[in-house]
């Protein structure tokens, strides 16, 4: 294999892990704090909806309605898909926190009522069947080139990695990576960090403590509604597609849920996860269907591979993952 | 939990009141997507249970009873299947795989066949999910929903491939006379000549009774229903989780690849793509809507039923996308299930608050 083509196929693991990683990273808030979140998905679809319907708006001519801007579009997209997507992990939140109803249910609702609601609304607003129009220049996020990209370019081994690898990716990219060490900081190196630990373990403690679970649970749910919103936005804004489609997330969102668990909850391995995650992703898509001589894999499996691979994973062959002790149970004050 | 609560309330009020919520807040949205909400009910309405609809209603009540109750029984045993979408899929493949098989010489022996292949398949698909949960605890939530993407992946491979009929279109070659079931237009020519609806509207309720003898009638039964109140307590009672959750998945598996009996044996009369079109997932509103309960489920299928047949009149006369039932399932499944204490709570308060008055 040459050497640029596993750039390529690295190049394209980084873009599709983006989304998985900023999704993995929500729900990671989440369940730390001991709420499931089954409704990544649908916080993202929705995200995703509300980030190109935004962007499309922001930058149609004024004549035409919309807003007439000419730069930031994407940014309004952005700041749309995050508002969105904090509106269903309240409605998570309330489900969960404080009527103390089942978690599950609440995200499988969530699911459905964004990917009913998306295509309703789109097709209402743009009529075309769903999607919202195609976008272009600053309504979406383009690559940015890092300095010297093109004058280490070809300079052997690690010219083509800085410039073909690390450099040229769109901005949510690199904030996604950045939101990893934020992360790890936030959850174990400050109070608020300990606390939204404490609450997943052993929220009766923290209550003890003459601290809220409440409070810290609906912070998880907000940071969670936060990073969703910014997964759909690239999915619309920064990947190819360049606007909504019916049904975008393909599961991403259950994905992202499978690396969490791969990744024990712990920020930095859930980078390692949702690359692999990427990683195969980005094989499959390059090598449609594999000729092993003797029988040749069909690409129906390569389009699989995902997830089946994530079914490998859960069944733990990666070792125990242990969730938070409190995952999942509502808390109910003693009185 | 339901402390001074009637049973009436518990069953049928609650269920009502948090229905009526979700319809109302449906109402909204169509208001939203700048529709006329009373013209939409009456659209549905009429639509779904006229002469021509009724069909079309009873065809997609019996998919739902069928996905409800796989859902409902593996309610009981604390099990979220949410893979039905799957499962139904794959037993589409079971039912075409024994009906392609030989010629059939009448309905009544294809017809048991055939459900003896969607219950094996449609239960094989959810085997590993509910394996991998008994053993290895891998979260049964994300794995079933994972074989649903396989499974679609499957018999997209399939239709084009192994199963594929002469031509370009996906799809098997069609099944032979003998296996075609009577639909109820022959049964009561008083149906719709092209109505969908066939004998295997009865299937489903004979499934929902043996359900609901399994659940409540059976050792089995209870087992199941101990499991699914406290885990802890079952083992020590020398329940096996491993049994329980195989066994009920299985079950649950088997009731969701009955559906393939109603699709492919009795409306496409061979295996298509997308033979599902989301059932599954209705299912778990129909659970839900019917507390688990089969009587609850039938009735909450018929529901749904209508709102299947009606969505569909509502594209066609009012231009709002099918997806509206999507968005109605979801506040249904919001509302009945996650959101419940919002109306079980001051509902409780207002019968204490009786109670004293009485008193």
């Amino acid at each position: 294999m040459e050497f640029s083509t596993i750039i390529q196929i690295l190049d394209s693991a980084v873009r599709l892990s983006t989304p998985l990683l900023l999704a993995c990273l929500a729900g990671l808030y989440s369940e730390r704090s001991g709420i499931f979140d089954i409704g990544l998905e649908g916080k993202m679809l929705a995200g995703a909806f509300a980030a190109g319907a935004m962007s499309a708006y922001a930058g149609m001519p004024v004549t035409e309605g919309g807003l007439g801007m000419t730069w930031g579009m994407a940014w309004m997209g952005v700041l749309a898909a995050v508002a969105v997507s904090i509106v269903l992990a309240m409605i998570h939140g309330f489900a969960s926190i404080t009527l103390r109803g089942n978690q599950l249910i609440s995200g499988v609702a969530i699911n459905f009522f964004a990917a009913g609601s998306t295509v309703l609304i789109g097709q209402h607003w743009f009529r075309s069947g769903g999607q919202t129009p195609p976008l272009s220049g600053a309504q979406r996020f383009g690559p940015i080139n890092l300095p010297f990209a093109d004058a280490v370019k070809d300079v052997p081994f690690l010219g083509p990695i800085y410039e073909g690898l690390i450099s040229g990716h769109n901005i949510l990219v690199y904030i996604a990576i950045a939101t990893v060490p934020l992360t790890s900081w936030l959850l174990f190196r400050t109070r608020f960090g300990l606390r939204l630990r404490a609450v997943g373990e052993n929220p009766g403690a923290v209550d003890t403590a003459g601290i809220s679970v409440v409070r810290q649970r609906y912070a998880a749910v907000l940071i969670a509604g936060i990073l969703c919103g910014l997964a759909g936005a690239y999915l619309s804004l920064g990947t190819s597609a360049a606007g909504f489609v019916k049904d975008m997330s393909a599961g991403k969102g259950f994905i992202a849920l499978a690396a969490l668990i791969f990744a024990k909850w712990r920020p930095r391995a859930a980078l390692g996860a949702c690359l692999l995650f990427g990683l195969l992703e980005a094989i499959g898509n390059r090598y449609q269907s594999i000729d092993l001589g003797a029988f040749v894999v069909p690409v129906q499996f390569m389009q699989a591979l995902p997830y089946i691979l994530t079914v490998v994973i859960l069944a733990g062959f990666i070792g125990k993952a242990i969730p938070p002790a409190a995952g999942g149970e509502p808390y109910v004050k003693e009185r | 939990m339901n402390k001074g609560l009637p049973k009436w309330a518990d069953v049928v009020l609650i269920p009502l009141l948090s229905l009526l919520l979700a319809f109302l807040v449906s109402g909204l949205v169509v208001m939203f997507i700048g529709k006329d909400p009373i013209q939409a009910v009456q659209v549905m309405v009429s639509g779904a249970l006229g002469k021509f609809g009724i069909g079309y209603t009873l065809y997609y009540t019996t998919n739902f009873i069928f996905t409800g109750l796989a859902v409902a029984i593996a309610f009981h045993a604390r099990m979220f299947n949410i893979g039905g979408e799957g499962q139904a899929g794959i037993g589409g493949v079971g039912v075409a795989a024994v009906l392609l098989s030989v010629a059939w010489p009448h309905w009544t022996i294809a017809i048991v066949a055939a459900s003896l292949g969607a219950m094996a398949f449609g239960a094989a698909w959810a085997a590993i999910p509910a394996y991998l949960q008994a053993k290895r605890g891998s979260h049964i939530v994300i794995t079933t929903i994972m074989f649903n993407w396989i499974g679609s992946a499957l018999i997209v491979y399939l239709l084009v491939g192994p199963m594929q009929a002469p031509g370009m279109v996906p799809e098997t070659v069609g099944f032979s006379a003998g296996a075609a079931i009577p639909t109820l237009h022959d049964i009561f020519p008083a149906f719709d000549k092209h109505a969908p609806a066939n004998v295997s509207l009865f299937l489903a309720l004979i499934a929902a009774f043996a359900v609901w003898v399994l659940v409540w009638k059976t050792r089995l039964g209870y087992e199941i229903r101990a499991f699914g109140h406290s885990e802890k307590a079952a083992v020590y009672a020398g329940i096996s989780p491993l049994k329980i959750i195989m066994v009920v998945m299985l079950i649950s598996g088997g009731l969701a690849g009955m559906m393939a009996v109603n699709t492919v044996q009795g409306e496409a009369e061979r295996l298509i793509l997308d033979t599902v079109q989301g059932a599954g997932f209705v299912g778990i509103a129909v659970a839900l809507m019917g507390r688990s309960h089969p009587v609850g489920v039938v009735l909450a299928a018929f529901l749904f039923g209508i709102l299947y047949q009606g969505g569909g009149e509502l594209s066609f006369e009012m231009g709002i996308p099918r997806e509206m039932i999507v968005v109605i399932q979801a506040l249904v499944i919001m509302f009945v299930g996650s959101l419940e204490n919002m109306v079980r709570i001051p509902v409780e308060r207002l019968f204490v608050r009786f109670d004293k008055g009485a008193a």
